[in-house]
């Protein structure tokens, strides 16, 4: 009866279930995180302990496993902390694969078994479709996510014939699916987990890179629900209660990060930001540009700052820079604070990984309601490559389609330094207004370069 | 069909358990939670060990050489990746401490 595994499974879930709770707060996060790995390490040599097991074919299992750890740590860790978001949708998208596998080689292997014994069992048939089609999904659009994020694939906009083709695939699979219950065949089965990849790819190719955090975490979820109803297919208890704490824990994550930009994760699915084109250009004035000597002063010369990184700041990989100008002004006694929107970057929390990666104290650093108040007090407003969670327009323009997303209120302090390459729009696609704010003062350049000059001119001051 | 039964349950508990544990984990950590859950369903190595361990076919052993090794990726870069991002605040707290220490 496999007792032995049993027992090893009911342990790993709960070493799973006690590290997920320990990341939950920074002191215990680490030790979270190596609960929830020695929970993985007895799963999987318990698997072994199951007294059906025959031994003929540990050789190349453990080669592969030897071959995945290598090339997992590896990649692990030559990977920058800015493209952190990529490498975790990667290996997303590889339990996707390892699904969708699972699901095909116990087809094929039931498939000869039961010429002699007749007959699938339905149960089977359904659960194992069912996770290895959510599986392709998840690996193909994890790996378009990531391709997207590494910019290999331009965020194209979404038009009605991807919307009328992704409704015939979902039909079609759905087709397919009953088709497939009611008359299983192996090929079949192969034939489903292709147009699941089609969907994966043609649902994730019209949405924007604004949305990519949603995407990644939605496909996340959807990982962690498949790999409990394959779990459900091949009777495993360990993939069932790991995978479904992990489906319901990133449908949770999602929700969260859609919330905070005024989104529904339908709404990114489907897509909200068509009809951007008559609502975006109601902005008049003049762009004030500022020196690096000018903003120098101002800076150094403020009671008050607060710091608004964004995408851009990780892209130039600017935090050790943007933390070295934080000491450098609290050290001429300027109280320097950090105002960290949800969503700023790529993934929620993306922003403090890249400014813990700096240094920076995490005492530093509020969250959007605490420090919106603050903005009315504050001298300058150092906004360094973030965009759309500044922009007015969420507050004021109705017509806008970020109106109605909770922002960072910067547009209430006295000066505000925008550090940006270009005067180029946000991933949203939309113009933002405070750009010709007169308060504003804009400091075109690369991040990481421009924040040295400016170091090195307050040093001088 | 009991067996169905007995396993929805524990599919329901787990559902109502991962929607708690998340609920209060403060915005620093969303990053490293995506992380760390997307390691967590790396447990589908186990499957892939499984259906490996009884596929007699050769087409079918190279499929579930691939599934054991794509699925130890992501177990194994869930974790390591994660791990990297927290040292990350783990140093940064133990600098607190010291910096408070000093004092």
């Amino acid at each position: 009866m496999g007792y032995i595994t049993e027992v090893g499974y009911l342990v790993s879930a709960f070493l799973f279930i006690l590290g997920i709770k320990y990341m939950g707060h920074p002191a215990t996060a680490i030790r979270g995180n190596w609960i929830s790995a020695i929970g993985m390490l007895i799963a999987v040599l318990f698997t072994f302990f199951h007294p059906s097991v025959h031994f003929e074919n540990l050789w190349f299992i453990l080669l592969a496993i030897v071959l995945g750890t290598v090339i997992g740590l590896y990649l692990a860790g030559v990977v920058k902390f800015t493209e952190m978001p990529q490498m975790v949708s990667f290996f997303n998208g590889m339990g996707g694969l390892t699904i969708a596998l699972i699901s095909i080689v116990e087809f094929f292997t039931r498939g000869i078994v039961s010429e002699v014994e007749g007959g699938f069992d339905w149960f089977f048939v359904a659960s194992s479709a069912f996770s290895g089609v959510v599986g392709s999904i998840s690996f193909v659009g994890s790996m378009l996510a990531m391709a997207k994020l590494w910019g290999i694939f331009e965020s194209s906009k979404r038009s009605i014939f991807i919307r009328v083709f992704n409704a015939l695939v979902l039909l079609s699979i759905l087709i397919i699916y009953v088709l497939l219950i009611i008359n299983p065949s192996p090929y079949l089965l192969v034939f489903l987990f292709i147009m699941g990849g089609v969907l994966g790819f043609s649902g994730v190719f019209p949405i924007g890179g604004a949305d990519m955090p949603v995407v990644i975490a939605l496909l996340n979820a959807f990982t962690g629900l498949a790999a409990s109803i394959a779990g459900f297919a091949i009777n495993n208890n360990a993939m069932i209660v790991s995978g479904t704490l992990v489906g319901a824990s990133g449908t949770i994550l999602t929700i969260l990060m859609a919330k905070a930009m005024n989104r529904t994760v339908l709404g990114v699915i489907l897509g909200g930001f068509g009809g951007t084109k008559e609502a975006a250009s109601n902005v008049k004035g003049n762009v004030q540009e500022i020196s690096v000597q000018d903003a120098a002063v101002l800076l150094a010369y403020s009671k008050k700052v607060i710091i608004v990184p964004g995408y851009g700041m990780a892209v130039s990989n600017a935090q050790n820079e943007v933390h070295e100008l934080e000491q450098l002004l609290e050290s001429k006694g300027v109280e320097v604070k950090y105002a960290i929107h949800p969503v700023a970057g790529r993934m929620p929390g993306h922003m403090n990984v890249l400014l813990a990666e700096a240094k920076v104290d995490y005492s530093k650093l509020y969250e959007m309601n605490e420090i919106n108040p603050e903005f009315k007090n504050t001298d300058v407003v150092l906004v360094v490559g973030a965009n759309d969670i500044v922009n007015p327009a969420a507050k004021n323009n109705p017509n806008s389609p970020l109106y109605g997303m909770p922002i960072l209120e910067v547009d209430q302090a006295q000066n505000i330094i925008f550090m940006k390459r270009s005067l180029r729009p946000g991933f949203a696609g939309v113009e933002n207004e405070l750009f010709y704010n007169p308060k504003t003062r804009m400091l075109f350049g690369d991040a990481k370069e421009t924040l040295k000059k400016l170091i090195s001119e307050i040093q001088n001051l | 069909m009991e067996l169905i039964f007995a396993k929805a349950y524990i599919f329901i508990l787990a559902i109502i358990l991962g929607f708690e544990l998340i609920n209060k984990v403060p915005s620093l950590l969303h990053t490293p939670l995506m992380s760390a859950t997307n390691a967590i369903h790396g447990i589908v190595v186990v499957g892939a060990c499984i259906v490996a361990l009884h596929a007699h076919d050769p087409v079918l052993k190279i499929i579930s050489f691939f599934a054991v090794l794509v699925g130890t990726l992501n177990v194994v870069g869930g974790y390591a990746v994660t791990n990297r991002m927290l040292e990350k605040f783990k140093r940064n707290s133990s600098d607190i401490k010291e910096k408070s220490g000093d004092k």
